[in-house]
């Protein structure tokens, strides 16, 4: 199970996880609700536990996301999913080639399968900036994909920009890990 | 305004000041000229709760007008001071006061001004308030004080934003502009970034990750009430107020590719702004509402341009370097305060607005982010690393004064400075 940032995982998440892989039509509600108020100090490491005073409102803040990003999509979920780029750069390279394309068929065989491809940058440089570079790259490998077959209704290029590192580190290893774009089963 | 008497210019580098009493507030640098001053602790002041003179000393400090002058004594407003002692210490101004708990629970915080030169009394105030809002009459004090001695109007009881990332957690905080008695506004799982006040200081506008994808929303921030006002297909980022408050100006990718649009307050009657085939995000208005300053890389590196609200020309503002990002304009529509790359450190510049002017670093640091202007445009808030945490300062215009706002143990990034008005 492949992880977009060590702040998301949890073992409630891996169960809640495992409990719903054989669910090939399952829609996750992925509009996560804010609190407004405070978080429980530790709530990140216990945050199931921590349900117990407030309700639903930690339980759904928590799960869902969890969920988002490590259930995968029956007939999807054993196809690569990561674009990786070079510094200052949109395109994507002839290695990446095999994964844009598997998924593009993949779209073009179920016209009601729908993919979001989220750009990401390394951490050098402004948020704005780096969002509209991460953006950039998603629309590159979206692009990509359109051409081989995929409808460009069933693709979504967002951006995360630096804020959702793969891998920490301030060094050309950590920042290669993240300038990437990854393909997410909606 | 007093007289500047026996003004020491320190040229040497920065010289650290040790932190007055329970505050965190690190200052570092000496000013050309400073205005040297005492406050003196405010009688029952430990039995209100709040360390009143120490707010106004740090505030003062941090403003890089004033240099605190040390001295101690009994005095509360209605002393009379020897003032051949205070000349002595070399106090030009001396402030003394008290906080009296009333029957009905609130305090009366009262304090005078005193010209130690002239042997005069400056200013007097009184004002009872609510426990909660101490903090808030001491930066009152601090705002008359550097007001009377000024002449400008003082900041100190504005507020700031910014987001803190801890424990998986992304808060947007509002806080008092010394970065203190932070409140939270909106806690979440996913990263928030951007956010900008609008122009009464009642809304604040950000983008947030809580949907997978970036959106724009606004939120009052006494009531807690919000909404998504740019919620289209791809990212929707990089909001920013106009001055009337009617009309926001962000980057959306709609119609691929990061362009700038104007859009209603209310999400309705969404516009373009630019049309290339770069990136153009960052929008910031002109104090005057009629100019909006930019970046794009359209020139094939990121710069700052500007363009007009109605479209049109679009104009380099920005020439040396080759990656300038994050436009702040003064309140006077002067200057434009930004990050620039310089090698592998990314350092705030401040650039005079008309034709020619050269770009200056203000600090020597290599991670500066989000820079913001104080509404008097006398003092930039911004984003830097230091021991390996991202952290707040605030500089003075030409950089000699830093200070290093309080913050608890988590990362503090994207400050934004509210305006004038609470």
């Amino acid at each position: 199970m492949k992880q977009a940032s060590p702040f998301r995982f949890h073992l409630v998440a891996l169960v809640a996880a495992l409990a719903l892989a054989g669910c090939s039509n399952t829609k996750l509600d992925t509009d996560v609700p804010v609190e407004s108020r405070s978080t429980t100090p530790g709530a990140g490491s216990g945050a199931a536990g921590s349900g117990a005073n407030s309700g639903a409102t930690t339980q759904s803040q928590v799960t869902p996301i969890d969920l988002t990003k490590s259930t995968t999509t029956a007939g999807m979920g054993n196809l690569p999913r990561i674009v990786y780029f070079d510094f200052d750069s949109y395109v994507v390279k002839d290695e990446y080639r095999t994964t844009v394309e598997a998924n593009a068929k993949a779209l073009a065989a179920d016209r009601k399968r729908k993919i979001a491809v989220e750009g990401h940058t390394d951490e050098r440089g402004g948020h704005e900036y780096n969002l509209a570079l991460g953006q950039k790259r998603a629309e590159a490998v979206a692009k990509s994909m359109t051409l081989m077959g995929a409808n460009d209704g069933q693709i979504e290029a967002v951006s995360f920009g630096k804020e959702r590192p793969a891998v920490q580190g301030s060094d050309e290893a950590a920042w290669a890990k993240n300038r990437r774009a990854e393909l997410t089963p909606k | 305004m007093l007289k500047r008497r026996s003004v020491i210019a320190c040229a040497a580098g920065a010289l650290a000041v040790p932190a007055w009493g329970q505050f965190r507030v690190e200052i570092s640098g000496v000013g050309a000229t400073q205005l040297p001053i005492s406050i003196v602790k405010f009688r029952d002041e430990d039995r209100a709760g709040q360390a009143i003179s120490s707010i106004v000393r740090a505030d003062l400090e941090r403003s890089g007008v004033f240099r605190i002058v040390e001295g101690g004594g009994a005095l509360d407003e209605s002393s009379s001071p020897n003032w051949g002692e205070w000349r002595g210490r070399g106090s030009d101004a001396l402030a003394a006061g008290s906080a009296t708990r009333l029957a009905d629970g609130r305090f009366d915080v009262r304090f005078k001004l005193w010209d130690t030169v002239k042997g005069s009394e400056l200013i007097a105030q009184g004002n009872a308030v609510q426990a909660p809002d101490l903090r808030l009459a001491a930066h009152r004090i601090a705002d008359t004080i550097y007001e009377k001695l000024t002449g400008e109007k003082g900041v100190f009881s504005t507020r700031i934003a910014y987001v803190t990332r801890g424990g998986g957690r992304f808060t947007l905080r509002v806080a008092d502009a010394d970065g203190e008695g932070g409140q939270v506004a909106l806690n979440s799982a996913e990263p928030i970034i951007s956010p900008a006040w609008s122009p009464n200081g009642r809304e604040l506008a950000y983008v947030s990750f809580e949907s997978q994808k970036a959106v724009v929303y606004t939120q009052d921030v006494a009531t807690g009430n919000r909404r998504a006002v740019a919620n289209f297909r791809g990212s929707n980022s990089a909001p920013a107020w106009s001055p009337d408050s009617q009309t926001l100006a962000v980057t959306l990718s709609r119609d691929s590719g990061s362009q700038l649009y104007l859009i209603g307050r209310d999400g309705e009657n969404v516009r373009r702004l630019t049309t290339s085939q770069a990136i153009d995000t960052e929008p910031v208005f002109a104090p005057d509402g009629k100019t909006i300053y930019f970046v794009s890389d359209r020139g094939g590196s990121p710069q700052i341009y500007k363009i007009g609200v109605g479209g049109g020309a679009v104009e380099r503002v920005t020439f040396g370097g080759a990656y300038n990002i994050s436009p702040a304009i003064s309140p006077d529509g002067r200057t434009l305060g930004f990050i620039s790359r310089s090698g592998n450190a990314f350092r705030l510049h401040t650039q005079d607005l008309s034709a020619g002017a050269q770009p200056t670093a203000l600090t020597d640091t290599s991670d500066d982010e989000s820079p913001s202007f104080a509404p008097n445009g006398r003092l930039i808030i911004y984003a830097t690393r230091a021991q390996g945490r991202d952290v707040l300062m605030t500089t003075t215009l030409d950089g000699k004064i830093k200070a290093r706002l309080a913050s608890a143990a988590a990362d503090v990034r994207e400050p934004v400075w509210g305006p004038f008005g609470r």
